[in-house]
């Protein structure tokens, strides 16, 4: 049976004791040790989170404050680097949005938030991926105008909280945190820390990211996980629940090749950004807003029981027509799914098409994603 | 009276006459995680010592199951198409893979006894 394996020297998170002690099987990611699964295994882990609550540690992701003298003049010059609309941010929302090259590529996807507080009211608060988090705030550093300055959080830890259960759990350490919205993001305090707290998360539940000083992540995490709906989630789950909610994984369903039109994206390109045409590599991305991309991301639900990993090549009419960017066993779904690009005539919901799984044509056929129900708390 | 074997890839063969069944140890089924799809040989294959005669794959990855030994496949073992968490349960018994007609007997001399296995995973550790 083949297995690989690779060694390098990683960082840690402030969670990484504990991680070992609850039996975490650990893994190279993104040039950290973390926990890919824990005792329960991925599959009990992902099925946990959709039906209670699972906590995730995602310290290793990249935080930071983007400081300057004003909101506006601070949101307008990371608006210079993204396609979003963050000048119509209101105090205590959250977008997401990506970070771009001047071809329209992806050079990575953030969440950035406008601060609720009077202390930060002159701030923008962002958060990245871990394997990108060194050159972003490089890239974003050196393009920031005089004045505005962008300061790495590294004192931080970064907990998710996620699963309809999330709130119930919540509230016993935050009760404020039972009202806040749907990508909005309120500093509290979390069993009496202080937090900067996001509802928001990345599998397709509800949920809550919290950004908890080092020091004390630890003891919230503890206090979070001796509730009896909580239990700890590794990254195996992370990226099933991620993938049957069809959000992308950074370096795989989108990258520096894939502008956000080709990774149906389009969604994330602010009205007003598109009139004012000024964000990197406009004039590609509004000519494919236009005319059509050659390509497009779509969702793929093989019809056999074969999972179609990434790098498999889709097919149709003989002819390889794309390939799978992210693709495994979706345990809410109870089987294959996938994600990946087909050229423009093959990306219609219905297409029928077939995935190149050890060199054997397997039928499957383009669907609209996500693969599951979205639950979040987006009215009061 | 059956013998087992065992490969430094992880699977095991016991052996019947000339009839060897093929499964992955419970150490690789530890490793790999709950199995989701099992992809199995057509009856009547001749595979050769260490070509691939099936994939296993749990949610995060797909693995191969090298054959211990050559051998025409005689029987799969369907049971897993339907409920491949079998493997989980019992790798080294309900949960085999295939059983071959052994083509070369000698063959079997080259795989690691139980004790010899077992020092291979502890040393693993």
């Amino acid at each position: 049976m083949s297995a690989p394996h690779s060694e390098e020297t990683l960082q840690v998170t402030p969670l990484h004791a504990l991680h070992i002690e609850l039996g975490a099987k650990m893994v190279p990611f993104a040039g950290y040790d973390m926990p890919v699964q824990y005792k329960d295994g991925v599959l009990a882990e992902h099925l946990h989170t959709r039906e209670a609550a699972g906590l995730f540690d995602v310290s290793h992701m990249g935080q930071a404050w983007i400081e300057g003298p004003d909101f506006e003049t601070v949101a307008r010059a990371l608006e210079a680097l993204v396609p979003g609309d963050l000048l119509g941010l209101v105090p205590g929302a959250i977008r997401y949005t990506l970070l771009l090259n001047d071809k329209g590529g992806i050079r990575d996807d953030l969440m950035v938030t406008r601060p609720a507080e009077a202390a930060h009211a002159n701030s923008l608060f962002v958060i990245v991926n871990a394997a990108c988090k060194e050159a972003d705030f490089a890239h974003i550093a050196a393009n920031l105008p005089a004045g505005i300055a962008l300061k790495p959080i590294r004192d931080r830890a970064l907990i998710a909280l996620q699963g309809p259960k999330a709130v119930d759990v919540f509230r016993r350490f935050a009760p404020a945190g039972a009202d806040m919205l749907f990508m909005t993001a309120q500093a509290m305090d979390v069993a009496g820390i202080p937090c900067l707290v996001s509802r928001s998360g990345y599998t397709g539940e509800d949920g809550y990211e919290i950004s908890v000083p080092e020091k004390d992540a630890v003891a919230l995490t503890k206090k979070l996980l001796g509730e009896p709906e909580v239990k700890p989630i590794g990254l195996g789950a992370r990226d099933s629940l991620r993938l049957e909610a069809g959000l992308c994984l950074y370096g795989h369903d989108i990258d520096e090749t894939t502008t956000p039109i080709e990774g149906a994206l389009a969604w994330v390109i602010g009205k007003r950004r598109r009139e004012e045409a000024n964000f990197p590599g406009a004039k590609i991305i509004l000519d494919q807003i236009a005319n059509g991309a050659p390509r497009k991301r779509v969702g793929l639900l093989p019809e056999g029981k074969a999972p179609a990993r990434e790098g498999t090549e889709i097919v149709a009419g003989g002819k390889v027509i794309g390939s799978i960017t992210s693709g495994g066993y979706g345990p809410t779904v109870g089987g294959p799914i996938a994600m990946g690009y087909v050229d423009a005539a093959h990306a219609g919901v219905g297409t029928e098409v077939e995935l190149m799984v050890r060199g054997k044509g397997r039928p499957a056929k383009v669907v609209a994603m996500p693969f599951t129900t979205k639950r979040f708390h987006k009215t009061k | 009276m059956s013998e087992i074997r065992f490969t430094d890839q992880h699977e095991w063969v016991r052996v019947d006459g000339d009839v060897a069944t093929v499964g992955i140890t419970d150490y690789a089924q530890e490793q790999l995680g709950d199995v989701v799809y099992v992809e199995l040989p057509e009856v009547g294959k001749t595979i050769a010592q260490g070509d691939e005669a099936a994939v296993v794959e749990s949610v995060k990855a797909a693995s191969e199951v090298y054959a211990p030994v050559s051998g025409e496949v005689v029987e799969v073992n369907a049971d897993l198409e339907g409920a491949p968490g079998g493997v989980n349960e019992d790798a080294m018994g309900k949960g085999w893979f295939v059983k071959l007609k052994l083509s070369d007997k000698s063959e079997l001399a080259k795989l690691m006894d139980e004790d010899a296995y077992k020092s291979f995973v502890e040393g693993l550790a």
